[in-house]
């Protein structure tokens, strides 16, 4: 081996020149599919596509014990793209849909990959607010619209509001403000939280305890959304002897609460308030133990609207069971990017024309007449409703009367818009 | 038995150079096939490959098999973020505090666990990787199990800006490839012989005189830095940062791109994360069952391919091997592009390639059944 | 408040026993076979989903539950025949590898079988109701049954471990396993049975925490890290020591998340308080582990010899 020397030929040597690039011309073939790498893993360029066409990501939950949700609003938005004749404005419409596992670096993911290999138009879903938390940035920074199916969180309702933003659903805390205000009206002095420790359960916290008078003789928040196992905080509760009990727990978390509550005994001492913690699809595996309790929410199946019997009647044909909010919020979301195209005549490019379209919110809504508030979020009621019993055995909720009337969520004032 | 860690004479070095030229090409190829999300996905495995790099120096070169790596990912992400957080955006701060953090906490790590051996040293690595991920979630201020959103990226005033995507692409590149470079030059200075001596027996290296302990935390400090920046490449990438980064499954997807890419060796951690995600990136895209497939593929790895992929390009294997993927990729690229006319010539060129393979694999069997060493 | 802390008590027990059928399987592999197994967390998952499976098949938990163990116990052993058998002779970092290539493998494998979403274990009116243990305290008969059964298994491997030749044959095998099969014992065999035992006891707790936490992919990922932790604090390839960190580790876990809270409110609003000391209560066992790998690195009950 020849020893390095000072002189500049000399190194240039003991760099093996001849040798390196006899080795690069060995390896080229074998390299060569690498160079091919970024070809194989790029996407049919915008050269090789038809015509004009609507597209919309739709970001929900389709795997973990809560796909039963993701499958319900897949399900509505397909009937809503069926209503609509699969157009909107005239202009063909397509819906992708991605998996956001729950987890909100996932849902971020899934969303840029949405915006930047799928190039759609506009954005919506979201059961979580966590999930959205992390993943409205890329959204609203490519100046797509982002429609919210279900997730409300204060932030984006208040200092964080976006002219991209818009919500279908309700601010997170509305609907507990309304089981506040159902504690009252029940005549509940002292009263036990519990709620999942992220971004909604603290919003639902925050909004029952704006409402409701009495006192708060504890809260617990649970960790999510591992915990599944409440023994601890029911426990807790039957040491406080509250006059009632507010819970929040979505999904299947509602199913496993519920039946903890029961098998502790509490359930016939200590009546249970709550919201989004039953629904069409817990209520199946609920079944009696969801009778007798309290809950609220923004929309009922039994909604005495056109819009909404059309939706309910043809998704039970379809589906056999009633819709859950997450999907009538879903079948509402489609129908305002609708009206927003439909208004705008499909010029997609004219973002402040599209705004102020989904504005006005000129759509028949499941939930009747629809409001934006100065926030992109609704002026809507809170209905009180109960669990029955029907007649062939199964289980559903009808909406017994109006706890809040036309009601607004109390982040609007922080944003500038 | 040390392999040779030199820059000459190996298809595998050859292979890399063109791999990290093909890399240097990915914002043109975005470019030219409007394709941004490719640029998105290649930023993120050049900056994971970079933390394989940094795990590859202790476990590969060092025997210290550390299972709570990324919890320096998390470190150096979470400075980022939290200096956001409180609209501390200027590069020059956050990056040195972020650094600094991942060494404190490497050093602190390593004092912790590297008194301990084999599979106890895998259990502390674990549980402290674990403290830090419950740390991150009781983190309540920084958002924790939600995460925290990142407003703006670090700020090095005129110098570059981080939002214009392809100058980041290329930021990381080039940190990916100085890595690589001082990779080579540490484990062939008198420091890495002691490193990968004490790997095979550290009764022997202390016989001989040398502080193993000291020399092994100075290699895991090291190593714990470069993974913070690989971190705060990440934060800076994704505009957000969460505990889940630090999950003991993410430490775990790191240890196996550097087994995969073929432990020891300079270019394994890059073949390695490249071809780990890569491949997630295409399978997925054929189907959502795709770890059905992988999860298989990783333990026929481990039971009989040790060296990963650069010890199979080394055998020869490599070419056949890289042949048919090379050949597959070509008809990915060529299927989703034309019609399925030009699978015939692309089917005639991964062929072809595959024969070239084919070629060297003989060769080097004829070679060695000379009696040569290969 | 003495019952609420002998309820927390009871339900840090409850989880710790369901913790010990874990950690009793995987340390009786460990200390055997000397393999690192991190596919035990998806033979829980599995056990767990067999018995979602025959329980609405049979419409009857208790059937369904019988059903279960053998069929986990067969999939533990098929997974032994025909993946971890390679693995004995492989230093620990390659069956660390392996055995999380095969839990992403399960992963899928279940999805595909059993669906994307959870399957629910429903529990007879028997179980579903209270137990009134002392004057004043309602328990629910379900967790009540599983410190029963959690209490029995302790005490049928306690038995099986010191008063057995096949025990005995595991004790020795755990301080020097080259020696026993150099005594003549059949190593294959032993090491065959050991897993089944430890798969039969994964899938028997699985399938009993199906009905109190959901059945779903990826169950036995974050249990099986604590798992580990256990058979550390505990001493590797002691069934004793598993019992006592498990219920350990389980008590601590729940009283801190029960307590916590409340202290930590006192000066931090709910919220905070919660993610402070869900977080705490989850450092805790890991800080219980550092010590003792500090302060007694072969655990706290060592196979002697070891």
């Amino acid at each position: 081996m020849p020893v390095p020397s000072k002189s500049l030929p000399r190194r240039l040597s003991a760099l093996h020149i001849p040798t390196l690039f006899s080795t690069a011309m060995r390896a080229a073939p074998l390299a060569l599919p690498l160079l091919a790498l970024p070809l194989a893993l790029a996407a049919t360029p915008a050269a090789a596509q038809p015509a004009k066409k609507i597209k919309i990501g739709f970001v929900t939950t389709l795997s973990g014990p809560n796909a039963a949700y993701g499958q319900d609003m897949k399900n509505s938005v397909e009937l809503a793209l069926e209503h609509l004749g699969r157009k909107m404005g005239g202009i063909p419409v397509e819906v992708v849909f991605e998996d956001d596992e729950q987890k909100p670096e996932v849902g971020k993911q899934k969303t840029e990959k949405l915006l930047q290999r799928d190039k759609v138009d506009f954005i919506a879903g979201y059961i979580w607010s966590n999930v959205l938390l992390a993943s409205y940035k890329p959204a609203v920074d490519a100046k797509t619209f982002l429609i919210s199916a279900n997730a409300g969180p204060s932030q984006l309702a208040g200092e964080q509001c976006s002219p991209y933003f818009f919500a279908a659903s309700w601010q997170n805390d509305q609907p507990h403000m309304g089981v506040g205000e159902l504690l009252n009206q029940k005549g509940a002095k002292r009263a036990y939280l519990v709620a999942p420790n992220y971004a909604a359960g603290q919003d639902g916290v925050n909004g029952v305890k704006t409402m409701f008078k009495g006192e708060v003789v504890g809260q617990d928040m649970t960790k999510w959304p591992d915990q599944l196992d409440f023994s601890a905080e029911i426990s807790k509760i039957r040491a406080a002897k509250p006059d009632g009990v507010y819970v929040f727990f979505p999904g299947r978390w509602g199913v496993q609460f519920l039946t903890q509550y029961a098998q502790a005994g509490l359930k016939k001492d200590i009546p249970l308030y709550s919201a989004f913690t039953v629904d069409a699809v817990t209520l199946k595996l609920q079944k009696d133990v969801a009778l007798d309790t309290y809950l609220a929410m923004t929309w009922g199946p039994d909604l005495p609207y056109a819009a909404n019997q059309k939706f309910v009647d043809a998704f039970k044909k379809k589906h056999t069971d009633t819709p859950t909010f997450y999907g009538a919020q879903s079948y509402d979301a489609i129908n305002l990017i609708a009206s927003g195209v439909a208004a705008t005549k499909g010029n997609l490019k004219d973002k402040d024309a599209m705004r102020k379209a989904l504005e006005a919110a000129k759509f028949d809504s499941v939930r009747g007449p629809f409001k934006f508030g100065n926030n992109h979020f609704p002026i809507s009621n809170i209905y009180q409703q109960e669990v029955y019993k029907t007649a062939d055995g199964g289980y559903d909720l009808r909406t017994i009367n109006t706890v809040l009337t036309a009601h607004q969520d109390l982040h609007a004032p922080k944003c500038k818009m | 038995m040390l392999k040779s860690a030199s820059l000459r004479f190996s298809v595998s070095t050859g292979v890399a150079l063109l791999l990290l030229l093909a890399l240097a090409l990915v914002p043109v190829a975005a470019e030219v096939f409007d394709d941004p999300f490719l640029l998105t996905l290649f930023t993120r495995i050049v900056i994971l490959a970079l933390a394989a790099v940094s795990l590859n120096l202790i476990l590969g070169y060092g025997g210290m098999v550390s299972f709570g790596h990324a919890a320096f990912i998390g470190v150096g992400g979470y400075a980022i973020g939290i200096l956001a957080k409180h609209e501390i955006y200027a590069a020059w701060i956050q990056w040195p505090v972020a650094l600094l953090m991942s060494a404190l906490f490497a050093l602190l790590i390593g004092l912790l666990s590297l008194r301990t051996r084999g599979i106890f040293f895998i259990m502390i690595t674990l549980a402290l990787s674990q403290l830090v991920y419950y740390l991150a979630n009781g983190a309540y201020a920084y958002g924790g199990d939600d995460g925290l959103t990142i407003l703006k990226r670090s700020d090095f005033g005129g110098l570059i800006s981080l939002s214009d995507r392809p100058s980041f692409y290329y930021l990381c590149w080039a940190l990916l490839a100085l890595s690589l470079y001082l990779t080579h030059r540490l484990v062939n200075s008198r420091f890495g012989m002691v490193l990968r001596g004490a790997k095979s027996n550290d009764r022997r290296m202390a016989a001989i005189g040398f502080p193993v302990l000291r020399y092994r935390l100075t290699a895991f400090v090291i190593a714990g830095t470069v993974c913070g920046l690989a971190g705060v490449l990440l934060a800076n990438h994704t505009d957000f940062v969460s505990p889940a980064m630090i999950h003991w499954t993410r430490s775990g997807d790191l240890i196996v791109m550097v087994v995969l890419g073929g432990m020891g060796s300079l270019f394994g951690p890059l073949f390695g994360a490249v071809g780990y995600l890569a491949l997630e990136e295409i399978l997925s895209s054929y189907t959502e069952y795709w770890k059905l497939l992988f999860g298989p593929l990783l333990v026929l790895v481990i039971l009989f391919a040790r060296g990963g992929i650069d010890g199979a390009l080394g055998r020869g294997h490599g070419g056949i091997l890289l042949g048919i993927i090379g050949g597959f990729f070509l008809l990915h690229g060529v299927h989703l592009y034309y019609d399925d006319a030009w699978a015939v010539p692309a089917a005639l060129l991964m062929g072809a390639v595959g024969l070239v393979g084919l070629m060297q694999w003989l060769r080097l069997r004829k070679a060695r059944k000379a009696g040569e060493t290969p | 408040m003495t019952l609420l802390i002998f309820e927390q008590f009871l339900n840090g027990l409850q989880i710790g026993l369901l913790l010990f059928l874990l950690a009793a399987g995987l340390t009786l592999v460990f200390g055997i076979m000397d393999m690192v197994n991190l596919a035990h967390g998806s033979l829980y998952m599995m056990g767990a989903y067999f018995a979602a499976v025959f329980v609405q098949w049979t419409d009857s938990f208790i059937l369904g539950a019988i059903l279960a163990l053998p069929a986990g116990m067969l999939l533990g052993v098929a997974t032994e025949y025909v993946a971890l058998r390679n693995l004995y002779a492989r230093d620990h970092l390659d069956q660390v590898l392996a055995t999380f290539g095969l839990i992403l493998f399960f992963n899928e494998f279940a999805r595909l079988i059993f669906g994307a979403g959870g399957m629910a274990i429903e529990l007879p009116e028997l179980l579903a109701g209270q137990i009134e243990i002392l004057p004043g305290l309602p328990y629910p008969t379900y967790r009540f049954a599983i410190i029963a059964m959690g209490l029995l298994c302790a005490g049928f491997l306690y038995l099986l471990v010191q008063k057995t030749r096949l025990g005995m044959l595991i004790r020795a095998g755990a301080s020097n396993r080259e020696m026993v099969g150099a005594l003549g014992v059949d190593i294959k065999l032993l090491f065959t049975l050991v897993f089944g035992l430890g798969s039969a006891l994964a899938a028997l707790a699985g399938l009993m925490s199906g009905p109190i936490s959901t059945v779903q992919i990826g169950m036995g990922d974050n249990v099986l890290i604590l798992c580990f932790v256990v058979i550390v604090i505990g001493g590797l390839g002691s069934i004793r020591g598993a019992f006592v960190a498990a219920v350990l580790v389980g008590v601590l876990e729940t009283m801190g998340r029960a307590f916590l809270p409340n202290i930590l409110g006192s000066f931090l609003n709910p919220s905070e308080a919660g993610t402070l000391a869900q977080a705490l209560s989850s450092m805790l066992v890991y800080i219980l582990m550092s010590g003792v790998l500090v302060l007694r690195p072969a655990g706290l009950f060592p196979a002697p010899g070891r």
